[in-house]
């Protein structure tokens, strides 16, 4: 992709977030529930609402309020969050960290499964592993990650696995890093025993976003295995002398992963999407667990920005998937 | 001379369960060492089946029902997957009709040639890099480094078959199967590639089977021609001789349907209708004799 | 006339396409689960053993009747409150159908309304509708649903219209690109020259034409419209009350999940076989319905 393009792609996603936080804000705004009133112990004068409300400027008409949040953000203020006291900016990247760390375990390892099974399926193609593949995907395609979270949380309490169900962290241990980024960070330090507690905690929420899109990259990756294993240069390889193992590997898959990284890519967003639930089920103390808390205390500027987070990581993603593919396609390199 | 290829009683056919197509019926051909012999036909007439049986690379719903195809004593039907993808690409190889898709889109020339030394010859990276860059500039590829660096669309079709042909070559084959090589190329382009096999042939001492279906192209390369039609071959025997004198008059008729370049004044003759349904009862008779009740077409 | 769509089905008609639906496993097998669940929300009353709200607090936290501690007639045992789950589940499915269909209904209008102009009349309403799209896909889904359903109120109604306002971009999406390719098919440029106004040709040739795609995403939508309730009702935003939904049945059960995991347990494996029927469902006729279409 070309300077020029990229520039132009970066610069066509200022209106989206324009749309995106116009569109939030007044939704907001509708709101029945009264935060301010939420924030006050029971039996607060008028006054004391009134004035509450004065500070956080909830009494200035809407379009007014938005321009000023506008203002604001652009000079990386994103206002303080109502319930927790504290400046929405730095809340959201405290905990951004975690939810990064937990998107892109999946991913790998949904890429992982995915690939695998794919391969598989293909290598045994009209035969028994093809249609066993097949069949685990159905159901893999079509249970949503949070039914895989609450399985596993009963697979642990009925059945007993050993793995942690709750929290990023064992609570006993206590980390005062540099980062955020924990388990980067364990790796950087050398800390293994820190880093295995993490990787247990973090590996069943991981599976259960990742199973979702494994389910796709499989179903794609064989159909476009197949069809490269259809062409002319596969068969040129086979009269190589090539086996066929090689073959799907080392011709096939290179041009398959195009199509796939294009096919797969909105399914990324996604899963981020759905770091919301999972962490909330597995008590992960990420974004998508406080976008949840700050919806329920009806704390708007945490909301706001919280969504306004979540839209900027999906245009990161489209972005990193569109040059992902430009890079493995070398009709698109030298453009 | 002892035979590199010795294809006896081939009998091949297509389709379906109970009354399969014929479309080899019988094919002997043989070719000795270092022979370049051109198996020539209409489309249809069968000889891209030869080949195709010969390398093992059949459509699915071909089934070779009788013959045996002989390649360096050993019998190419009845072989192993391993033996057989021990010998392609080393003993046997294919020049492939089109070259636009021949060649893997996403990996580059030089590692794409390099498969078959690694592979057959076990050389490593290194050796095989020289030897790939060798083996460009034999068959006159300028600036073979860099084209060994480059991607397949970065070429033209007629440089894109020269690798082709070079990764036919590269280990010293003793049979090379020629499909059509020249039919997808420019005119222009056609003699050139002609040449360069005329030329990498002389050179390695390699046996062809040439299958083409344009008279003037065999004329420039085969020592040795099998005319075949609905799948029989009708003639065999040497190019010059055939040409002289065709003794089959399906043959006569190729010739006279054939433009030619010091005659530009001749009328062209369409093979005689005749003729052809003539040859046409011939097969059914065969498949009648083989199969009773299995009417061929 | 709409030829294409009678020269598409085979060549015996209306029988001829049942003929083909039923012959193929996904659909049949899918179908069965489906036609199941509408029956039981159906006849709910009457499958039901027991009243879904009737508590009594004697028999709570009793377990399924195959283990021990169990009592005749509570079946899957019950909760917290005594309430026999049995019975809940299938009162249950009657709140997953209603929503389903309703909010599958309601995204399938907004999202094939807004496709089909866009993708028909092209240039500025196509380039509007797209960024609509653009922006729409921007937001985390669950998030923005918990958010909508949160600022509506929660109850039904709200679920019902925040899965339509939230997923319309995927009829939309789908229907843009098809009738986009359908826009320079021979039989519309002859609707066109016959005379018939564009608003015409829009619903008389190219939806027919559409159609088969639609009743595929309309049951991959059910799906995901139940889903969803259930994510909502287990975040708490869905109905009030204590009438059951699967999801309010899961969030109950992960409270007691140490002491009574059948709580739990249940609601989600009845979820999990309804998401795969209506998936295998959708998938069958999608393989049915897509060589017809494109021949």
């Amino acid at each position: 992709m070309s300077r020029a393009q990229l520039l132009r792609r970066l610069l066509l996603t200022i209106p989206t977030l324009f749309g995106v936080a116009l569109i939030v804000f007044i939704l907001l705004r509708v709101v029945p529930g009264d935060p301010i009133a939420m924030m006050l112990p029971p039996g607060a004068g008028e006054e004391d609402i009134a004035r509450l409300r004065a500070l956080y400027g909830l009494d200035r008409p809407i379009l007014e309020q938005f321009l000023v949040w506008l203002g604001d953000a652009i000079g990386g203020d994103f206002g303080n969050s109502i319930s927790l006291r504290q400046d929405v900016l730095s809340l959201v990247f405290s905990r951004l960290p975690a939810t990064l760390e937990l998107a892109f375990v999946a991913v790998v390892l949904a890429i992982l499964l995915g690939t695998s099974m794919a391969l598989v399926g293909v290598y045994g193609a009209r035969r028994l592993p093809e249609w066993i593949v097949d069949a685990v995907n159905g159901v893999l395609l079509a249970i949503p990650d949070f039914l895989w979270g609450l399985v596993f949380i009963l697979a642990v309490v009925v059945l007993g696995w050993g793995l942690p169900i709750s929290g990023r962290i064992d609570p006993r241990l206590d980390i005062d890093w540099a980062t955020q980024f924990w388990i980067l960070e364990s790796i950087v330090r050398l800390d293994v025993d820190t880093l295995g507690v993490l990787l247990r905690h973090i590996l069943l929420p991981a599976i259960a976003l990742a199973l979702p899109l494994a389910a796709i990259i499989t179903r794609v990756l064989k159909a476009s295995l197949m069809e490269a294993m259809a062409q002319d240069y596969v068969q040129m390889a086979r009269l190589k002398g090539l086996s066929r193992g090689r073959i799907i590997v080392r011709e096939a898959l290179r041009n398959a992963a195009i199509p796939t990284v294009t096919l797969t890519g909105v399914q990324l967003t996604f899963l981020v999407g759905g770091t919301v639930l999972i962490e909330r089920i597995f008590a992960y103390q990420g974004i998508g667990n406080m976008a949840i808390d700050a919806v329920i205390n009806r704390d708007l500027p945490l909301i706001q920005g919280l969504i306004l987070t979540f839209a900027v990581l999906f245009i990161v993603i489209n972005l990193a998937v569109d040059l992902t593919y430009a890079a493995l396609n070398p009709r698109l390199r030298r453009g | 001379m002892t035979a590199v290829l010795d294809i006896r009683g081939l009998h091949l056919a297509i389709g379906g369960r109970h009354r399969p197509t014929p479309i080899l019926r019988g094919v002997d051909l043989t070719i000795g060492v270092g022979e370049v012999h051109g198996l020539v036909g209409e489309s249809g007439a069968g000889k891209s089946m030869v080949g195709r049986a010969l390398l093992g690379i059949l459509p699915g719903a071909a089934v070779i029902e009788e013959g045996r195809i002989d390649f360096l004593g050993r019998d190419m039907i009845r072989l192993s997957e391993r033996e057989r993808r021990r010998l392609l690409g080393r003993e046997i190889s294919l020049i492939p009709q089109d070259p636009m898709t021949a060649l893997n889109p996403v990996r580059r020339i030089g590692a794409q040639v390099a498969d078959v030394l690694r592979l057959h010859l076990g050389l490593n990276d290194r050796a095989a890099w020289t030897r790939v860059v060798e083996l460009l500039d034999e068959v006159h590829i300028r600036e073979p480094e860099r084209v060994a660096r480059r991607y397949p669309h970065e070429l033209s079709g007629g440089m894109r078959q020269r690798v082709l042909i070079a990764t036919a070559f590269a280990c010293e084959p003793k049979l090379i199967v020629a499909d059509e090589p020249t039919t997808a190329l420019d005119v222009t382009v056609q003699r050139q590639i002609l040449r360069l096999i005329r030329e990498m042939q002389a050179n390695h001492g390699t046996a062809i089977l040439f299958i083409t279906h344009d008279l003037g192209v065999v004329a420039k390369i085969c020592g040795t021609i099998s005319v075949i039609h609905g799948g029989r071959i009708l003639e065999h025997g040497s190019t010059e001789a055939i040409f002289k004198r065709p003794t089959h008059p399906y043959t006569s008729a190729l010739f006279a349907a054939t433009p030619r370049y010091d005659r530009p004044g001749d009328q062209l003759r369409p093979v005689p209708a005749t003729l052809l349904a003539e040859l046409a009862r011939e097969a059914r008779a065969l498949d009648e004799g083989r199969r009773p009740g299995a009417a061929g077409r | 006339m709409a030829e294409p769509v009678a020269a598409a089905l085979p060549d015996d008609g209306a029988t001829g396409s049942v003929r083909a639906l039923l012959g193929n496993p996904r659909v049949v097998f899918g179908g069965a689960i489906v036609l199941l669940l509408v029956t039981v929300a159906l006849l709910a009353d009457v499958l039901a053993p027991a009243d879904p709200l009737a508590q009594d607090l004697l028999y709570s936290y009793l377990p399924p009747f195959w283990l021990e501690g169990a009592e005749p007639g509570y079946w899957l045992g019950t909760d917290s409150l005594g309430r026999d789950i049995l019975s809940r589940l299938i009162h249950a499915a009657r709140v997953a159908l209603v929503v389903a269909v309703i909010a599958a209904t309601a995204t399938a209008l907004i999202g094939t309304t807004l496709g089909l102009l866009a993708g028909f009349y092209g240039r500025w309403v196509d380039t509007v509708v797209s960024r609509l799209i653009d922006i729409w896909m921007a937001f985390p889904p669950v998030l923005l649903s918990i958010v909508l359903v949160a600022v509506l109120g929660a109850g039904l109604h709200s679920v019902i219209i925040a899965i339509a306002v939230i997923d319309w971009t995927r009829f939309a999406r789908v229907v843009r690109a098809e009738v986009m390719v359908q826009r320079e098919q021979d039989y519309v440029a002859s609707a066109v020259v016959i005379g018939l106004g564009r608003w015409r040709t829009l619903t008389g040739e190219i939806l027919p034409n559409v159609l088969p795609l639609l009743i595929t995403l309309f049951t991959l939508e059910m799906g995901i419209a139940i889903i969803v309730e259930a994510i909502l009702s287990f975040v708490g935003l869905s109905m009030a009350s204590d009438f059951p939904t699967w999801g309010g049945m899961i969030a109950e059960g992960r409270q007691v999940i140490h002491q009574a995991w059948w709580l739990m347990a249940f609601p989600i494996a009845v979820l999990i076989v309804v998401v795969i029927a209506l998936n295998m469902l959708g998938d069958g006729l999608r393989q049915v319905l897509d060589p017809v279409l494109r021949r």
